[in-house]
């Protein structure tokens, strides 16, 4: 359906940006209560803790992972766009630019993260 | 008078002060956040497991210090302004009349909590010595 929206790139980027924001405000709430509880009651926080390190747990981790990610560079060529009007003319080229510069960041992380639940697992040493 | 039409950030309000000043916030924000949040996620998800980090590691070592206590509160400083103004433009977009008010109301009573625990934990969490 957004894909066949006439919007294109420009359009694309702002659902994209919206649906990350949103998913980023909801983990925020889970957060900051959780951190909350480490005060209030670690033990608490250990068994949540306990639940966040399941394979669901890091999928979602890696996928708020992503959302940050995408929110962070579209959310830089906005202000770009923003503060100089003109580069409004490369709005499309700049999205590809944040593209790249996901891939580029987000792959060695997903490496890494996905090395950390393998060695934890006792997948891989 | 030349519009300027966003393909992307919202269009940047005239003719109200206090609208303005949001939309520069958001995106003052946003730069902060950029490298607060990024370094956040770097340091605790990719240089270190999350799985190790129970209460006990985070009273001994993450909040041993002073300057992630002030890092991390400063991130919920701007996180609560910008998520929240965020939200608040999505009710603004989704809702009108007396669902939108009450909605926007929902959120500012949301944030002023999670503010309020936030910088409690902050404050308050005693910083655990660790055995030598």
């Amino acid at each position: 359906m957004l894909v066949r929206y006439r919007g294109g790139e420009g359009m694309l980027a702002w659902a994209f940006h919206r649906i990350s924001g949103v998913a980023i405000w909801l983990f925020v709430i889970l957060h900051v209560i959780d951190i909350f509880l480490v005060g209030a009651a670690p033990d608490v926080y250990d068994s949540l803790l306990g639940i966040y390190a399941t394979p669901p747990g890091i999928v979602m981790e890696w996928l708020l992972g992503a959302a940050v990610l995408y929110h962070a560079l579209n959310g830089l060529r906005i202000v770009i766009i923003d503060f100089w009007p003109r580069l409004t003319r490369y709005h499309r080229q700049l999205w590809y630019l944040v593209w790249i510069g996901f891939v580029v960041v987000g792959v060695p992380v997903t490496v890494v993260i996905f090395g950390q639940f393998a060695r934890s697992m006792g997948w891989a040493t | 008078m030349t519009a300027q039409v966003g393909r992307t950030g919202r269009v940047r309000p005239r003719g109200n002060r206090r609208e303005l000043a949001i939309w520069f916030l958001m995106r003052l924000s946003g730069l902060g956040l950029f490298v607060l949040v990024l370094t956040h996620y770097l340091i605790l998800h990719v240089f270190h497991d999350p799985a190790e980090q129970d209460a006990a590691w985070i009273a001994t070592f993450r909040w041993s210090s002073t300057f992630w206590r002030v890092f991390d509160w400063s991130m919920l400083m701007l996180v609560m302004f910008h998520a929240f103004m965020g939200m608040r433009i999505v009710v603004g977009d989704m809702t009108f009349g007396r669902v939108r008010t009450g909605l926007t109301w929902a959120l500012y009573a949301l944030a002023i909590f999670l503010i309020v625990i936030g910088t409690i934990v902050v404050v308050t969490l005693p910083n655990v010595v660790p055995a030598a």
